[in-house]
């Protein structure tokens, strides 16, 4: 579970004020809006990256607001992937493990199981270049899932994946959403993916958050 | 009728890109012409087997002082380099991904030892060390640091280090802005504290530019000789670099043994670039 209450972000001049909507547990939720509207900054507040200077963020029962971001438990896939380009797609799989030193055994398993989860098998001895849009996404999104985290946010992840492979993906991020039990936000400003995907649809203008049902 | 077809674009075109040729060329060719004037100064009228065991450079390498003098540029260059690459990637990091007060002097201040005259720097460095505490007695040393230091070996680390360090920073600074600082904040909601998102992803994205920027520092280093002179010295056998023996040559009207030892920094330098290249080269291939 979401919970943001009444945020308040600066990202220099631009300020988001009193943002507030709720997101259950185990739900889709799709954040929309023009690009500018605040929606990266307002994803940024809720992983930590960005100071709020008001308001409240909860994850499930906790209050994080004032929490760093290794500590929130969060799962972000960012627009373009950010992969680490000096690693192999292995690397990236264990990354947040070997952080958490997990033992070998658990850590090869987690791969082999994200791996098949996102039909990457056989790319986990590629490193990032060369990879498709699609590919790209796909190891972004299990390097994000890899730490069992509860809420995963996707920052317009289809942004860069071609028309063909675009329902590939619908496919597996319900596929994923669903063994995982994940919660996940899902920004977008494409209002055909946002219908196709999310359980509930929350739209930023001028500043505020509607929901709309999906 | 007014004649508006494009069939003079084709020779336009040809001009401009023989003129762009001719313009970059007349630089490599100057450059290129640099080195074959020294080879052929020093080759000149001589028979294959002197070119091969008599030449200036055999004669020169055959020198105590002048072994003594490789020895020591290449130990303080990379001394100085490894140096400057320890303050380049801090501040280089800082200076790139955080808009803090003062940054902007603070960018100025970095330009000064590359914008600053050389003998200036190598000046100012031996009045820095008349100052207190430079100047006071260390304990158990029996030394001042100002004794430690100047127109000792030191010196020449700490000469060459001075502005060397400038153009690592630079490099540094550069190469930190080409790293999208989104893989740093991915790591650290991946679990990593600052530290280690610096360490496991920043770190080895920014290791091609590491090596430029050591390169390029120690390059800088070995043409290193106002400040030295001012600061150092030119003592023979004590801290005397190749570029200071150049100088040392050429004042004793030795202009052949000049030529020789800046054919071997010519050496050191190019085999320090292409061992760079190279290896940087394999890195992007991997």
């Amino acid at each position: 579970m979401i919970v943001v209450d009444n945020i308040t972000v600066h990202a220099g001049d631009f300020v988001l004020r009193d943002v507030s909507f709720k997101l259950n547990a185990g739900e889709y939720g799709a954040l929309m809006g023009r690009t500018g509207c605040g929606k990266t900054t307002l994803l940024e507040a809720i992983i930590g990256l960005k100071q709020v200077q008001g308001g409240a963020i909860q994850i499930g029962e906790r209050d994080v607001t004032h929490e760093r971001p290794a500590a929130r438990g969060i799962g972000y896939v960012p627009q373009d992937g950010a992969l680490f380009s000096t690693m192999t797609v292995r690397d990236h799989l264990a990354f947040a493990l070997e952080i958490r030193r997990l033992p070998k055994d658990q850590i090869q398993n987690r791969v082999d199981e994200l791996a098949q989860w996102l039909g990457i098998e056989h790319l986990l001895t590629r490193r990032p270049f060369g990879l498709s849009g699609g590919e790209r996404q796909r190891v972004a999104m299990g390097r994000a899932l890899s730490f069992y985290p509860a809420i995963l946010l996707l920052d317009e992840p289809l942004s860069a994946v071609d028309e063909e492979t675009r329902g590939e993906m619908y496919e597996l991020l319900r596929r994923v959403q669903k063994q995982s039990g994940v919660t996940v936000l899902h920004v977008t400003h494409n209002a055909e993916e946002a219908r196709e995907m999310a359980d509930v649809v929350f739209v930023l203008r001028d500043g505020k958050i509607q929901k709309e049902g999906a | 009728m007014k004649d508006i077809s494009t069939k003079r674009v084709g020779l336009t075109d040809s001009v401009f890109f023989l003129s762009m040729g001719i313009i970059g060329g007349s630089y490599v060719l100057l450059i290129l012409l640099l080195l074959v004037a020294d080879i052929a100064y020093m080759v000149q009228g001589a028979s294959w087997g002197e070119v091969v065991f008599e030449n200036p450079m055999v004669l020169a390498l055959a020198k105590p002082e002048i072994r003594y003098s490789i020895m020591l540029s290449l130990i303080s260059c990379t001394l100085s380099a490894i140096l400057s690459l320890l303050v380049a990637v801090p501040i280089g990091w800082l200076l790139s991904r955080f808009r803090f007060r003062g940054r902007n002097l603070l960018d100025a201040i970095l330009d000064i030892p590359i914008v600053l005259p050389p003998l200036v720097v190598g000046l100012s460095l031996l009045i820095l060390f008349q100052f207190w505490p430079l100047t006071a007695r260390l304990p158990f040393v029996g030394m001042s640091l100002n004794e430690f230091v100047v127109y000792q070996i030191p010196a020449v680390i700490l000469a060459q280090f001075a502005v060397a360090a400038a153009f690592a920073v630079r490099t540094m600074k550069a190469t930190f802005d080409e790293i999208n600082p989104r893989c740093e904040q991915v790591a650290l909601t991946l679990g990593c504290s600052r530290m280690q998102s610096f360490m496991r992803v920043t770190l080895p994205e920014a290791g091609r530019g590491m090596l430029t920027a050591f390169t390029l520092a120690w390059a800088r280093a070995l043409g290193e000789f106002g400040p030295l002179l001012i600061f150092a010295g030119a003592t023979r056998n004590k801290t005397e670099v190749l570029s200071t023996t150049v100088y040392l040559e050429l004042s004793i009207g030795d202009l052949e043994a000049a030529v020789a030892v800046s054919l071997i920094m010519v050496f050191a330098a190019v085999s320090v670039l292409l061992i760079t290249r190279v290896w940087g080269a394999r890195d992007v291939m991997v």
